[in-house]
């Protein structure tokens, strides 16, 4: 199965498409042979013996066994550790309910942020943009937010400061501006100077000197969905020496 | 004497006419209408796809998983609600039972397990062939499914020939109308919706001039993603 499926990476492949152990596949009886394990992403199931695809994309492969579908998707379905962009819908007693654009709104406790006490409450309101990490996601329960790490610091995460725009863009280009060496985020870096908060959400929110240059950074980044790496160069360029 | 040997003679004919039906059938002479598509052209929806077939074309729209209401909520799975807008006017019986034939092909590919209580709706515009929009624009809102679909239709005309695809002349012409709903997995049938008078062995060769005709489909679904995911790749 392992190299069946290292044959198929960076193709695109559709549900319903699966993979299954060769039947041709021998076994050594003198050597070690060490089992093989894959482990399956987003967008991949195991069944039985088989290996199927749920979801249409492009397969990704990292070293030395992990097997994920890199897909476009608009809508977002929460995972555990990812961190978003969440608007503050309502309070209730000690915890925020916060929309995250998922099928239900997300528990925020008051508790859940850097020097908060019971005493000492964090200054939420209603319509307030927090950055914050789940702690629970799963189908089943609730999604539960909290905007600390594990050692209590804020590491980034918190209520928004004023100014700023917020948009949504879709989650495949999220994906590839938080990538570790992502060419669209190094594009901008170099261009247009500018404070970017990426949420795995979708959500995008962008503060830079003046708002005409906010309102073009938003632009580009809304454009780049559709757009392949020279492209979306040629752009920044036409843009930066002021030609569009 | 002679007047019998000139009815079998005819009987053998007809035999062979309907033979030769089922060998252009099989020697892969499967004639479908030109068909494109075009996926994720709506801004607002989770997922979308246009389908054009001759001259026909669908829009579907797919929101989810999305918040459910509390009458709707299922508890270990995702509701699925589809609905079909007329091209003119308010929705009627007809759309009705096409709802229904829909739902039920589409809950059997998802995986609707996956996301309990949350709802999927799927909104479809326009005429016939919303099987082909429909499967592509779950796969576009990127929605687990366990296989692809895809329908097809036949027309039985009078003289007993099998018509891929009929346009909507040649449907009012035809004895018999069916439409079928078939998996990428196996290419089984996974809907049968019939109107008409046929027999047994019509059935089964429509079937199987479908299952023909679905391979083409997928090979073009197949392409179209490809397309669409060459940018990232």
């Amino acid at each position: 199965m392992f190299s069946s499926l290292k044959k198929k990476v960076g193709e695109v492949l559709l549900p319903g498409d699966e993979f299954s152990y060769d039947t041709d596949d021998t076994i050594s009886l003198t050597e070690h042979v060490k089992p093989e394990k894959v482990v399956c992403g987003p967008g991949l199931r195991r069944s039985g013996d088989r290996l199927l695809v749920c979801k249409s994309g492009v397969l990704r492969h990292k070293q030395p066994n992990m097997f994920w579908i890199d897909s476009q998707q608009r809508r977002y379905v929460p995972a555990k550790g990812e961190t978003v962009i969440g608007i503050i819908a309502a309070k209730a007693g000690d915890v925020f309910k916060v929309d995250f654009g998922g099928s239900e709104q997300a528990s925020l406790s008051y508790l859940a942020f850097e020097g908060a006490t019971k005493r000492n409450r964090p200054n939420v309101q209603v319509g307030d943009l927090v950055f914050a990490q789940f702690t629970i996601a799963n189908k089943d329960m609730e999604p539960e937010l909290v905007c600390i790490d594990s050692s209590g610091r804020a590491n980034g995460m918190g209520v928004f400061g004023g100014g700023g725009l917020l948009f949504k863009v879709s989650l495949g280009l999220v994906r590839r501006l938080l990538s570790p060496n992502s060419e669209i985020h190094s594009d901008l870096d170099q261009m247009f100077p500018c404070e970017l908060v990426v949420g795995m959400n979708g959500r995008v929110w962008v503060k830079s000197s003046s708002v005409q240059q906010t309102l073009i950074i938003a632009n580009l980044l809304q454009s780049c969905d559709t757009m392949t790496g020279p492209q979306r160069q040629e752009l920044f360029r036409r843009v930066q020496t002021g030609a569009l | 004497m002679a007047k019998q040997y000139t009815s079998s003679f005819i009987d053998k004919l007809t035999y062979q006419s309907n033979r030769s039906v089922m060998e252009v059938c099989g020697s892969s002479n499967v004639t479908l209408r030109e068909f494109g598509c075009e996926q994720s052209l709506l801004s607002r929806p989770d997922g979308s796809a246009s389908f054009i077939q001759g001259d026909t074309s669908v829009l579907a729209a797919v929101y989810g998983p999305a918040e459910v209401k509390v009458s709707k909520e299922i508890y270990d799975r995702a509701t699925l609600e589809v609905l079909i807008q007329p091209k003119v006017g308010l929705p009627s019986v007809r759309e009705r039972s096409q709802e229904q034939c829909l739902r039920e092909s589409c809950e059997a590919s998802l995986l609707l397990s996956l996301h309990p209580r949350s709802s999927l709706t799927l909104i479809l515009q326009l005429l016939s062939s919303f099987l082909n929009a429909a499967c592509m624009a779950l796969m576009d809102a990127g929605l687990p499914m366990s296989c692809l679909f895809c329908g097809v239709t036949c027309a039985i005309d009078a003289d007993g020939c099998i018509i891929t695809d009929p346009t909507a002349a040649q449907e009012k012409k035809s004895r018999a109308l069916m439409t079928f709903a078939i998996d990428s997995a196996e290419h089984r049938v996974m809907t049968s919706s019939t109107k008409g008078s046929f027999s047994v062995h019509e059935l089964q060769q429509c079937i199987a001039v479908s299952q023909k005709a679905s391979e083409k489909i997928f090979q073009f679904y197949r392409d179209s993603v490809r397309r669409r995911y060459s940018k990232t790749l």
